[in-house]
């Protein structure tokens, strides 16, 4: 399992953070990139965590295997002997962890659940909540066993893009609140790491008008709150089409004769419409593509799934992401 | 032509003209065009139905908020003015949620002028108005509640926000009442109510190993603010819970209908199926589904497998590239086209009876009112 690797070497160089952050506006495929991510950066013999904290059993669903509890599993098996665990964060039993840590807590805990403290605390305290899941997540970024690193990379399944920046930026809002005390020095602890490159934010997006502009904007926020921004990760893309002087009617019936397929005019028009059409769509994928290149970000385009995201959808996003340069 | 075989067709013409349907309720997973479909659904009520319309929006898209004159995020219906409404007699208005406004709103007439300040200065009103878990859902349903209370429209469409899940929209009400009725927030309350004026009374008077605790993590400061906020919420909690409840009522009754927004995509069919589930269990009308984005072959006869064989043979042959190109692209839409019925297929299964219509894939995003217009009669067609 890479034990001879020292402890900070990145996982791949080309993803050179250790925690890699991935959002995206809902419906891109975020949770599908996160997870082939998580085995890309596993792929050799690596150790990877995929983690998620927003309580959607998204891992699991995706996987197709029971909901997770809030414990590390082993997810999947990654090419060449490496290995994917996940972890579903919650907020109510990472508080619960979290006190137990630092105050040793026992029965106390369950103590505190029955009251509805934990539930209150998770509730009410804003921005507590989300120290508490970035907080997991840093502690198991972090973690070391013996000399190195147990996880080689940690890769979160995070809020989309219209909550990522007050998410990542839950310090602002704690320090607000708690001046002095644990939670302030532990969400100051989450902030530096989150802001060092030890982090990298990518942004998933699919080739449509308006994931485009919430990547813009959420690269904008981001970068404004001091948050490392990896990579544009485009999901979904198919490969170019022929470029080629538009077919004219008459050229179709003729093609589809010689092919022994009807040549009526329904079915003409009909083809020729869906050209049409495909041909609209590309040249607005072509500039919205424009759009995102002119961030100047590193981009890497993942293919459309023609069959949906299955274990071996997954196989090939990693590829994918492997290769990406 | 995907699911619309075996559900039944959703009408959603005489569900917009119907006099005694006063709130729309569009929910769904993000990315799937909700927004876009209320807005939609809200202009085809006023221009074709000549019903007073107002669109709630959450966080609409930019360009689309443009298309329908919201520049700015303030909080009150705003009159969309170039649509055609001259035959209908109808009107369209639109508005943004401004969820910290609302808040203040509810605040200031739940209170008198001096508590208001208090509570407006605290710092935890501030971080709770804006971050709170489930504000901008509790916050949608009061402002759904305050335009249905005016009384001012025919008909009301609102758009959910982009929670974690769709659920959340339906879970705020619960949520609050659950958070109101804690006994840790009356353990909190206990020494405002005593009179005692901070959270060391309540610390000191010995309340074992929490106390010590709660202060030991979150600081004494943090928690004098919390107890201030707390206690000066309380006079609100009656009116808060009583609105909750009631807008839970409104849409529980007969003049409510949601749709169920979606795309032929397993997750976003999969959050339908949970959302119906959940409405059929809180007795909340479901009037049906609008699958969006779907893709249909102007020539469904040529099935996928047909047209790129047909493809091969021609490219062999040489002599047609155009017409190869044609077909391989028929091809892989007839795919796709394919791949989306089976995704739908998993909703209708599991409620055969929901109606449901779906709405074929625009080559171009929508973002002005002939767009919507379009994307309106794509909807309303049975």
């Amino acid at each position: 399992m890479g034990a001879a690797k020292r402890p900070d070497e990145p996982a791949a160089t080309e993803w050179p953070a250790r925690l890699h952050v991935v959002t995206g506006k809902g419906g891109t495929g975020k949770t599908s990139v996160a997870a082939a991510l998580a085995l890309a950066l596993a792929t050799g013999g690596r150790r990877t965590l995929l983690v998620e904290v927003e309580g959607r059993q998204g891992i699991a669903q995706l996987f197709d295997t029971e909901p997770f509890p809030y414990a590390e599993r082993h997810l999947t098996d990654a090419p060449g002997g490496g290995e994917v665990r996940a972890l579903a964060v919650d907020a109510e039993e990472a508080l619960l962890e979290y006190l137990d840590m630092f105050y040793k807590l026992g029965g106390a805990g369950r103590a505190l659940r029955k009251l509805g403290a934990i539930d209150f605390a998770t509730t009410i305290a804003p921005g507590l909540r989300d120290v508490l899941l970035t907080g997991k997540v840093k502690e198991a970024t972090t973690r070391t066993a013996g000399q190195r690193r147990v996880y080689d990379a940690v890769v979160l399944d995070a809020p989309p893009t219209g909550r990522i920046g007050r998410f990542l930026n839950v310090t602002a809002e704690t320090a607000r609140l708690a001046r002095v005390g644990p939670i302030k020095t532990q969400s100051e602890g989450v902030a530096a790491l989150l802001r060092s490159p030890m982090t990298a934010v990518h942004v998933v997006t699919l080739l449509e008008e308006m994931p485009v502009q919430e990547t813009v904007d959420a690269i904008d926020e981001l970068t404004s709150l001091g948050f490392p921004v990896g990579r544009v990760i485009v999901n979904g893309t198919r490969p170019p089409l022929p470029v080629g002087r538009p077919v004219t009617p008459d050229e179709l019936a003729g093609g589809l004769h010689a092919a022994g397929l009807p040549a009526d005019e329904r079915t003409v028009s009909g083809l020729a419409a869906e050209a049409r059409d495909q041909v609209i769509r590309r040249e607005l994928e072509d500039s919205l593509r424009t759009d995102l290149v002119e961030l100047g970000l590193p981009m890497v385009e993942l293919p459309l799934l023609p069959d949906g995201v299955d274990r071996a959808g997954l196989d090939r996003l990693a590829e994918a992401l492997v290769r990406a340069d | 032509m995907p699911s619309d075989n075996v559900a039944p067709p959703l009408d959603v013409d005489r569900i917009l003209a119907d006099p005694g349907v006063r709130i729309v309720v569009c929910c769904g997973a993000g990315g799937v065009g909700k927004t876009t479909t209320a807005a939609a659904l809200a202009l085809r009520a006023a221009e074709e139905h000549g019903r007073r319309t107002v669109v709630l929006t959450i966080d609409p898209a930019r360009r689309l908020a443009q298309s329908l004159g919201l520049t700015e995020l303030d909080n009150t219906p705003r009159q969309v003015k170039g649509i055609d409404v001259e035959a209908s007699g109808g009107e369209l208005h639109a508005m943004m949620l401004d969820m910290k406004r609302t808040f203040d709103d509810v605040v200031l007439q739940h209170t008198d002028p001096a508590k208001a300040a208090e509570i407006f200065a605290n710092p935890f009103y501030a971080a709770m108005s804006s971050t709170f878990a489930g504000t901008q859902e509790y916050m949608a349903m009061e402002k759904l509640g305050q335009l249905h209370a005016r009384g001012e429209w025919d008909l009301i469409v609102v758009d959910t926000p982009p929670s974690r899940s769709a659920l959340d929209f339906l879970d705020a009400p619960a949520r609050l009442s659950r958070f109101l009725d804690g006994r840790m927030l009356r353990l909190l309350l206990a020494p405002a109510r005593t009179g005692g004026r901070s959270m060391f009374t309540f610390v000191t008077a010995g309340f074992g190993v929490f106390s010590k605790v709660v202060q030991k993590i979150l600081g004494a400061q943090l928690l004098t603010d919390l107890s201030g906020f707390v206690a000066a919420l309380d006079s609100m909690f009656g009116g808060f819970r009583q609105r909750a409840e009631q807008t839970y009522r409104i849409l529980q009754a007969r003049e409510t209908a949601f749709l169920l927004v979606a795309a032929p995509e397993p997750d976003a069919v999969r959050e339908a199926a949970y959302f119906a589930g959940r409405l059929r269990d809180e007795k909340m009308p479901l009037a049906g589904l609008v699958l969006n984005r779907v893709h249909r072959p102007a020539v469904p006869d040529l099935g996928p497998d047909e047209s790129l064989a047909a493809a091969e043979r021609l490219a062999e042959q040489g002599g047609h590239e155009g017409t190869v190109d044609v077909l391989r692209a028929h091809a892989a839409l007839a795919q796709q086209a394919v791949r989306e019925q089976r995704v739908a297929t998993r909703f209708t299964e599991a409620f055969p009876t929901v109606p449901a219509v779906s709405v074929t894939a625009q080559p171009a995003d929508v973002h002005d009112v002939d767009g919507l217009r379009t994307i309106g009669a794509a909807i309303s067609r049975v």
